[in-house]
């Protein structure tokens, strides 16, 4: 396909239609809404279904319903959004049924503000509803990636019946760069043997995410755990950019990661041994590659659009083997190149310490300011 | 007629629906929730349509309906149901959809849901039970409590300066341009509860025939939160509940209308 000028939220809403998303269950909400505005065009010019919702709480409930038919569906939102789907999504998750979602997330807590940021970590990555389970999570940096992990989470939601939820920012959701689609490929709704959609004749199927017996949920529970160790040994994604050679590495997803390459090859320039480690799975995290790297490095730099969430993980991850530091724009604002490049220099020419608290260090810093 | 003539199956007036499965109900003796399902199965049946019918079951006492419909069948949410429905109509528009939902579930919690699929008229058929209570929580006060009538968490007796009136959503839906049928019954005895299964088939046929949402609201019983015996109980429909909900056909479109069973 040739490569054209796409819109990040419309990228991610034709790639679905492309890799035979048939239904899709959505609510308006900024920074998000032409995911649903491209699909209230496309789908029904298609012949596949498309309902703006009267809530995030009914659309998540609608998807639900269509994934319980085997169907590819999908919804879409941003953080407030998200967070009424919540209820939805753990019943998904308990009715181990393959769903797509995409957060393309925005400054709060609360109704916050429309701007680019990476709040909605925890949330995503741990989860968010009630009860034991863990979807898997991707974080696109860039348009390209936006779709290439639209297609890929249709796969990864089928391949393990779980939920798939790609968090990208605002500003992946509204930027315009070059990328490229998928070829259209015609709907093939698999025969899946938990499918319901009338018996036919054949035994007749529930699903549900009851099981009244607290012996049978903990067997529930522990096959989703023993799906979940699967996911962690096959599907875990990330990309190094100059590791090879590092002396510091910084860690970022999505936008963030984006915007700390940048940095990374300035700070290159001026000769210092720096690279950058980005998760691309951000659940299920690459925790033994980045305590591999913690192994060979002076220090680690965790960049995030949030209050320092992702940096638990990196420090569970690198169990003490170096220090690692935190640099955060919280509240939907974006940081600039220099920013980072001035925390990488401040990083690479300090003494670092194994036991100051990297949140706390970069509040004072912060505030200091 | 001796004993063994009534045995064959010829002779048999009365069996249990092929839409039913051969197990034993979890309600409590003199809950009409079992009547209410029996003919939902009997409908079924008689369109021959079991096969290609998939259920919703919400929450509330009728949670597990799963365990007792030969369909396939899922288990929403509390009061989500209509946006599992939805969802599994729009995919499979060809398939029988119906959900069965208790008042709390569908008045209370799932009244944004019922709302929406009724103002989108949804083409699927909805089976509300309307007991006046929260059965399965232990008989709290539900959005269709009467006035006065003691509940665990209205125990002076609902007051309607405090706790506001009970809300009639069979004239509610029938305002809604989507909605094809919207009706109420009452399975208190057997005249009406041959009235009920002829208004469940009606809206099942006005599914068949994609002429929008169609309802059935069902008064029925909740001996056990009430407090008062399975008989008394359908007394107690008839007595109290019949002239707060009324019975009858608040909305039949033109096309419904035509319907001959
Ligand atoms: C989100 C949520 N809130 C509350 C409950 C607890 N709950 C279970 S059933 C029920 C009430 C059901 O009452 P109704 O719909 O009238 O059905 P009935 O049991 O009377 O048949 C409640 C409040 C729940 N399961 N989920």
């Amino acid at each position: 396909m040739p490569r054209e000028l796409l819109k990040g939220n419309e990228a991610i809403a034709e790639a679905a239609i492309r890799v035979g998303l048939e239904a899709y269950f959505g609510y308006p909400i900024t920074p998000q809404t032409e995911i649903l505005e491209h699909l209230s065009r496309r789908l029904p010019e298609l012949g596949r279904a498309f309902v703006q919702a009267e809530s995030e709480v009914a659309a998540i409930n609608m998807v639900y319903g269509a994934a319980c038919t085997g169907a590819r569906v999908m919804s879409s939102s941003s953080s407030p959004g998200v967070s009424l789907m919540m209820e939805g999504i753990s019943y998904i998750a308990g009715t181990e049924i393959p769903v797509v979602l995409v957060n393309i997330m925005r400054g709060g807590p609360g109704l916050g503000n429309i701007a680019p940021a990476q709040g909605d970590y925890f949330q995503a990555v741990y989860g968010g509803g009630h009860g034991d389970y863990k979807p898997i999570v991707l974080a696109p940096s860039t348009v390209q990636e936006a779709i290439d992990m639209t297609v890929m989470s249709f796969d990864l939601a089928e391949k393990y019946r779980t939920i798939c939820m790609i968090i990208a920012d605002g500003s992946i959701g509204q930027l315009m760069e070059p990328a490229e689609l998928p070829e259209m490929r015609p709907i093939q709704r698999q025969n899946w043997d938990w499918a319901v959609n009338g018996t036919g004749g054949r035994q007749r199927r529930i699903l549900s995410s009851i099981y009244i017996e607290p012996k049978d949920e903990e067997i529930a529970n522990l096959r989703m755990l023993k799906r979940w160790q699967e996911i962690q040994k096959n599907e875990i994604r990330f990309k190094e950019y100059y590791t090879d050679n590092a002396d510091f590495v910084v860690v970022g997803f999505g936008s963030a990661g984006r915007i700390a390459l940048s940095a990374v090859r300035a700070a290159r320039h001026q000769g210092i041994k720096v690279g950058l480690f980005r998760p691309i799975t951000v659940s299920p995290f690459p925790f033994a590659q980045l305590e591999e790297l913690s192994k060979r490095v002076q220090g680690l730099l965790v960049v995030e659009m949030n209050m320092g969430q992702m940096l638990q993980d990196v420090q569970l991850a690198v169990k003490g083997n170096t220090p690692v530091e935190f640099y955060g724009r919280p509240g939907g604002v974006v940081p600039f190149p220099d920013e980072i490049l001035h925390e990488i220099q401040r990083v690479a020419t300090s003494k670092l310490s194994l036991d100051a608290d990297p949140r706390m260090s970069w509040l004072d810093r912060a505030t200091a300011k | 007629m001796v004993t063994s003539d009534i045995a064959r199956p010829e002779n048999q007036v009365y069996c249990r629906p092929r839409s039913f499965t051969d197990v034993s109900t979890h309600y409590c003796p003199g809950c009409t929730h079992g009547i209410a399902h029996r003919l939902v199965a009997e409908v079924l049946d008689e369109m021959g349509v079991a096969e290609k019918t998939i259920g919703v079951a919400p929450v509330g006492c009728s949670v597990f309906a799963y365990n007792y419909f030969n369909t396939d069948f899922v288990e929403a949410a509390h009061g989500r149901a209509p946006a599992m429905a939805t969802g599994i109509k729009r995919v499979l528009p060809d398939k029988v959809v119906f959900t069965y939902q208790g008042d709390g579930d569908l008045a209370s919690i799932g009244m944004a849901e019922i709302m929406h699929v009724a103002a989108r008229g949804e083409n699927i058929t909805v089976i509300f039970i309307n007991n006046a209570i929260y059965g399965m929580t232990g008989g709290q006060m539900a959005p269709t409590t009467l006035p006065g009538m003691k509940t665990t968490s209205s125990p002076m007796g609902r007051d309607v300066e405090m706790q506001g009136y009970p809300i009639r959503m069979s004239e509610i839906l029938a305002t809604m341009d989507g909605v094809g049928y919207a009706v109420r019954r009452s399975l208190h005895d057997p005249a009406n509860i041959r009235k009920a299964k002829k208004a469940i088939r009606t809206a099942f046929e006005a599914q068949r025939r994609g002429l929008g949402f169609s309802m059935v609201e069902l008064l029925s019983t909740c001996p056990t939160n009430w407090g008062i015996n399975p008989v008394n109980s359908l007394q107690w429909v008839a007595d109290h509940m019949v002239p707060v909900f009324p019975l009858g056909d608040f909305k039949v479109s033109a096309a419904v209308g035509d319907i001959r069973i």
